[in-house]
């Protein structure tokens, strides 16, 4: 009985991984790096694992947890509230619409397909800022911040996989 | 689930699930939309639960940004041991000339204060600094706002002015216990009311997510000079007259741009600056905004 409920509590601290890690990358992705103009294009890190997580392990990475995960880096970045919740939403749910096809595909495919996922992802951000803000900004720097985070997408894809093996490879 | 080789229930239920997953996509993403508005409306609660869970996560923040400081500091010190020749040169230059100056404020105060007794000059209020490390930025570029180590039990208040090195940072938006949030002059949502040093014109700088802020509201005939310094005019009383802001870059039809003194993206350390002054209390940021 007790090794059940045991084994049942490791099962749920692993399950929690994918989230956990998600979280951690939300702080790790907000450290002031003293390098000039390096906070505003900080790369996305979350949005990274939020694709990793809903192509292997969509069980884990549900809408909801996604929308989590985006209502607590609104919370933390002190941007609007929503923004980040409905990018992620919406990444979430294009990912698993494709899933099948990145499932299939080499890591080449995976990072273009991100590249994709990113670009959408930048565009519905800026819109929303600029819906907000009632007023067209520069969409420029969120092409940058783009770019380093689709550059960033091997090192941090690396990670994931090691987090993944490490504690879901059950 | 496996449909094919369960009952006319299950069979009813997958459409039914995929009806439902595909509709708490949409709730979801009505839910985000909701939140939009709420914090557009609502902006005094949401500020509140915001420094909750910034106070909440702030010692997880303090603890990771250490690493990357000091990674920082060990390159930044190698750098500056190569330059030590130079550096030392230029100090010593700018310490002389800089003796000039401390003999000419020096005689300026004492002329100051006599002639404050002369006329009955009320005092200045005092003023006190509370030191914060910055413990996280936003990581976008649609916003510029950095998490301080300091809340309402250091004495942090709503509106205080935050200064680094050179010049105004800008201010404290959201208290929590011991944590609290700064935005910057060049966000969207800054206004700084300013007055330009040399023509005494006021205006209002205000960022808009750029690197530089603009000034606002400057009638069109005024003699704008580039390299003009600007500093705050204490007009709204929520900063003190005279802080130093900027210098302005570039002044042409199509607006006038102002560089901050500091440095606003590798800000380090700051100081939160309690001048004491009346209605820094009140919530002066709505009227503002």
């Amino acid at each position: 009985m007790t090794a059940t409920f045991w084994q049942r509590l490791d099962k749920a601290g692993r399950n929690l991984a994918p989230f956990a890690v998600t979280v951690m990358l939300v702080l790790v992705g907000m450290i002031p790096i003293p390098i000039p103009s390096y906070s505003w294009v900080a790369p996305h890190l979350t949005l990274i694992s939020v694709y990793y997580w809903t192509i292997h392990r969509p069980d884990l990475m549900r809408p909801g947890v996604a929308f989590l995960i985006g209502l607590l880096q609104d919370l933390l970045t002190g941007g609007p509230l929503g923004v980040n919740a409905l990018m992620l939403v919406v990444a979430q749910w294009a990912v698993l619409n494709q899933r099948r096809v990145f499932l299939a595909s080499t890591f080449a495919l995976l990072w273009i397909g991100f590249a994709m996922v990113m670009t959408g992802a930048a565009f519905l951000q800026w819109l929303a800022f600029s819906v907000l803000n009632a007023g067209i900004l520069p969409v420029k720097p969120a092409l940058f911040q783009g770019l380093l985070t689709v550059a960033m997408f091997p090192a941090v894809g690396w990670l994931l996989i090691r987090m993944h093996r490490a504690f879901l490879n059950g | 689930m496996k449909p094919r080789s369960s009952g006319s229930v299950i069979r009813l239920a997958a459409p039914l699930r995929a009806l439902a997953h595909r509709f708490s996509f949409l709730l979801l993403v009505l839910a985000s939309i909701a939140l939009m508005m709420v914090g557009k409306v609502e902006s005094v609660s949401v500020d509140a639960a915001r420094a909750r869970v910034t106070d909440a996560f702030a010692p997880i923040l303090d603890a990771i940004s250490r690493p990357a400081a000091t990674a920082a500091r060990v390159i930044e010190s190698a750098v500056e041991l190569e330059n030590a020749f130079d550096e030392n040169r230029r100090l010593k230059a700018e310490n002389a000339r800089l003796l000039q100056w401390k003999q000419a404020a020096l005689r300026l105060e004492t002329e100051n204060a006599s002639l404050r007794t002369l006329l009955h000059a009320t005092a200045e209020p005092s003023v006190s600094f509370i030191t914060a490390r910055v413990i996280a930025t936003p990581g976008s570029s649609f916003v510029r706002t950095l998490v301080v180590t300091a809340g309402r039990r250091d004495g942090v208040r709503k509106g205080q002015a935050a200064l680094a090195g050179a010049g105004l940072v800008g201010r404290v938006i959201e208290v929590g216990e011991w944590s609290s949030r700064v935005l910057l002059l060049t966000d969207i949502n800054a206004r700084v009311p300013v007055v330009l040093e040399g023509s005494r014109q006021r205006a209002v700088l205000a960022g808009d997510n750029s690197d530089q802020a603009r000034l606002l509201y400057l009638p069109p005939e005024s003699p704008v000079q580039v390299g003009e310094r600007v500093v705050t005019s204490g007009h709204g009383g929520l900063f003190p007259p005279g802080l130093p802001v900027g210098v302005v870059t570039s002044a042409s039809e199509r607006g006038v741009r102002v560089l901050p003194n500091a440095d606003l993206s590798r800000v380090e350390h700051l100081r939160l600056v309690d001048f004491g002054l009346a209605g820094t209390e009140l919530d002066l940021t709505a009227e503002l905004k």
